[in-house]
């Protein structure tokens, strides 16, 4: 199939693979990590780590859009969606994300109103055909999404759709990979970054990395080949003794960006003072919400919403997965008490976060499994 | 939240207590990290051993996606009450014994939404299904039952239509429907129309076929490409605003598994893939033979378009719904033998071998990647598509 199997090819893999292990120097060890969830996700799907030396090893980053929500936050989306003559709208990832009274999916089973949506301009259709209800999005995500909120709020105020608002959830990487660099428990040697964001943030912001933090990253695509080429560059900068920002995923990324996107979100988006993480605490301008101008749009200010903090389970090792500090496998409760189908934590929701892609691809030995393939 | 009493505070305490009653074996002791690494996942095994429960308080759309919910539900609740030893396999069809004859029984309800798709309607899909459920467990498919449920309101002229596929579909299958049953509900309480289809076959054959005969060596065979039904439905929704050039692959299975039984006496097990893909049979196969199955990506047999939509959608086609494919262990001895038959059936041409039976590691399914990779292939939690049959 045209623009998949291209970035697929196994022979490419495998030369690419030999450059990668020529480029280790004896008795290194690289630990790279991958910011987004998306990169996790293929990481995983295609068994990318087959190819990788024992000496890399992939370090599973903050870039889960569904994974950094804080269960305080679900159960405000909860209360906005139990209010009377409301309906709900959200992405699929989101309807299983736990709060502390459950998820969407199981207020769903209750009889509460909630709607899975493809696109937020979903939402304007069905605010459009109930006029009598309040219809709100559940808005989520990086940079990759909060356009195209944006440009929803933008369609909603041309049209006068006054039954329409969004529950802004918006949050921004940078501060996240900040936050992930200051942290004392973890030593990276690069990031490949993540694609789809940079799409619209370009690769500029990125280069206080390798300025004040002496860290090269790499922009990768979510094919593949796209990762096991953007691994090589990063290995080939290691190895040189470079410190770059550098984009391997040109065919779609700018380098500065896309500006009309960025100008939809400062149309009616502002920063926030601070957001909580999950799992990563409060960091401050780190999330949007809505500008003033558009308040009639904002569901934080049209409703009630309780905005309680609530602590994660205790058992929970969401954040230090998060982070990067534990693999899946290594919190506690990963695959007995929290699996796929009862997720305690967030990373076992999302196709996304490390837990979920490690429990669903990547739950075996991989030593064992290699020489079952061969024999 | 209308009731906050069914929070899931209660069910997170419960899982972490029973995580702690086995807390001997929680937490990796000290040592290499592929040892402690091994040490989990032999403690994650023991947990997906133990007994399933139920821990929702009410039935979510997961409940009905054929995936890790399903399974919990009917072993949990249905398995629990009914528990006896015809039923335990918890084949497609059960094998009863009458008179010294052998007859199999099965039933199935279906929902699909929308009633009408490219390639066929709720009433083939009735017939189709029922009947396949009685061809893969080695009976030839003989009485069907139909039971009709009607919403108010719901056009008599759509009901014709249906009812005359259904009649096309028995004749082609070679079944006739001898018993019914009409219920009509108010309006808004159902949509449309519901059919549930029961099936009595006879068992002709000695062989005894059952995903828990397969052994390590065995072939493992798809009759023809995967994931067309489910594509189908989904982009006949018109919610996502995708076309395609794509019908539903619905088809009675009775005459090519006919062949093939008559091809070779080497096949194990048949299983028609429903709900939850070929991705769910295999995990059948490997839970209760307690063997490994491992796939070729490279060899599953995927239209363009399907793969295509799926990309798209984010989706593993090996978990999208067929109504007309099956698949296949068969000893590796007679694996060819098979294949040929397969494919000199008009339904069975692209039918291919995409993967072995092996003795490790039990109970998993691993899939060397078309990318040149490995990693597993596990029952599907949630619902990426509901009221597909």
């Amino acid at each position: 199939m045209r623009f998949v199997d291209e970035f697929r090819s196994a022979d490419k893999a495998h030369a690419l693979a030999a450059k990668i292990a020529g480029l280790c120097e004896p008795g290194r060890r690289y630990k790279l990590m991958e910011v987004c969830g998306g990169h996790t996700h293929t990481i995983y799907k295609h068994g990318l780590e087959d190819y990788l030396p024992e000496q890399v090893t992939l370090v599973h980053g903050p870039g889960c859009p569904v994974c950094v929500i804080p269960m305080g936050r679900v159960d405000d989306a909860m209360a906005l969606a139990s209010q009377p003559d409301t309906i709900m709208t959200s992405f699929g990832d989101m309807m299983r994300v736990p709060g502390s009274q459950g998820s969407f999916f199981d207020a769903k089973a209750q009889g509460t109103d909630i709607r899975m949506v493809y696109s937020p301009l979903d939402s304007l259709k069905i605010a459009r055909q109930n006029p009598d209800k309040r219809v709100v999005f559940m808005a989520i995500g990086f940079e990759t999404t909060t356009p195209s909120t944006a440009m929803t709020v933008l369609r909603a105020a041309a049209e006068k759709l006054d039954n329409f608002s969004i529950f802004c959830n918006h949050v921004t990487i940078i501060p996240a990979m900040k936050a992930i660099l200051d942290s004392p428990d973890l030593r990276l040697d690069g990031f490949i970054g993540p694609g789809h964001v940079s799409t619209v943030i370009g690769c500029r912001p990125y280069e206080f990395v390798a300025r004040d933090y002496g860290k090269p990253v790499v922009v990768a695509g979510f094919e593949p080949l796209d990762i096991l080429q953007s691994i090589y560059m990063l290995m080939l900068q290691l190895s040189e003794g470079r410190c770059e920002v550098e984009n391997q995923y040109t065919r779609v990324v700018p380098w500065d960006g896309n500006l009309a996107a960025l100008n939809a979100i400062n149309q009616v988006m502002e920063l926030r003072p601070y957001f909580e993480w999950r799992g990563l605490g409060f960091i401050s301008q780190s999330a949007m919400r809505v500008r003033p101008e558009f308040a009639q749009y904002d569901a934080e200010l049209l409703f009630e919403v309780p905005g309680v903090r609530v602590a994660d389970p205790k058992a929970c090792q969401c954040g230090e997965v998060l982070k990067g500090v534990l693999k899946p496998w290594e919190c506690k409760v990963f695959g007995t008490a929290c699996t796929p189908e009862t997720p305690i934590g967030t990373c076992m929701v999302s196709p996304e976060g490390a837990c979920a892609a490690y429990y669903n691809f990547g739950r075996m030995n991989r030593r064992r499994v290699v020489e079952v393939s061969i024999s | 939240m209308t009731d906050t009493g069914t929070g899931r505070g209660s069910w997170v305490d419960e899982a972490l207590r029973e995580h702690e009653e086995h807390a001997e074996h929680a937490g990796p002791e000290p040592g290499r990290a592929s040892d402690r690494e091994q040490q989990v996942l032999d403690r994650i095994d023991r947990a997906r051993r133990r007994r399933p429960k139920v821990r929702e308080e009410r039935i979510t759309m997961s409940h009905g996606a054929g995936g890790k919910a399903t399974r919990t539900l009917v072993e949990a609740v249905f398995l629990d009450a009914f528990s006896n030893p015809l039923l335990e396999p918890l084949e497609d069809a059960a094998q009863l014994h009458v008179n010294g004859g052998r007859v199999a029984l099965t039933t199935d309800s279906y929902v699909v939404s929308p009633l009408f798709f490219p390639g066929g309607d709720i009433g083939d899909l009735a017939v189709n299904g029922t009947v396949n459920d009685l061809a893969v467990s080695g009976a030839t498919p003989l009485y069907l039952s139909a039971g009709f449920i009607l919403e108010e309101g719901f056009p008599v002229a759509d009901l014709l239509k249906i009812v005359a596929s259904m009649k096309a579909a028995a004749q082609a299958a070679g079944v006739q429907v001898v018993t019914g049953d009409t219920k009509v509900v108010q309006r808004g309480k159902a949509d449309g129309c519901y059919i549930n289809t029961a099936g009595v076959g006879v068992l002709e054959h000695d062989m005894s076929l059952g995903v828990a005969n397969a052994r390590p060596g065995d072939a493992v065979i798809v009759s023809g490409p995967i994931g067309d039904h489910g594509v189908t439905i989904m982009l006949a929704r018109g919610e996502l605003d995708i076309e395609a050039d794509i019908i539903s692959d619905t088809a009675p299975l009775n005459g090519l598994v006919a062949d093939l039984l008559a091809a070779t006496p080497g096949v194990r097990a048949l299983r028609d893939a429903t709900r939850g893909g070929v991705a769910t049979i295999l995990n059948e196969v490997a839970t209760a033979a307690g063997v490994g199955v491992l796939v070729n990506e490279d060899a599953i047999p995927v239209r363009t378009v399907v793969r295509g939509a799926s990309e798209l959608l984010g989706i593993d086609p090996m978990y999208v719904a067929c109504e007309g494919r099956m698949v296949v262990v068969v000893d590796g001895g007679e694996a060819d033998k098979a294949l040929a038959a397969l494919r000199s059936h008009p339904l069975g041409a692209d039918a291919a071998i995409i993967g072995s039976i092996t003795a490790d590691p039990p109970g998993m399914v691993l899939l060397n990647t078309a990318f040149g990779g490995s990693r597993i292939v596990d029952l599907l939690v949630g619902d990426p598509l509901p009221r597909i049959c």
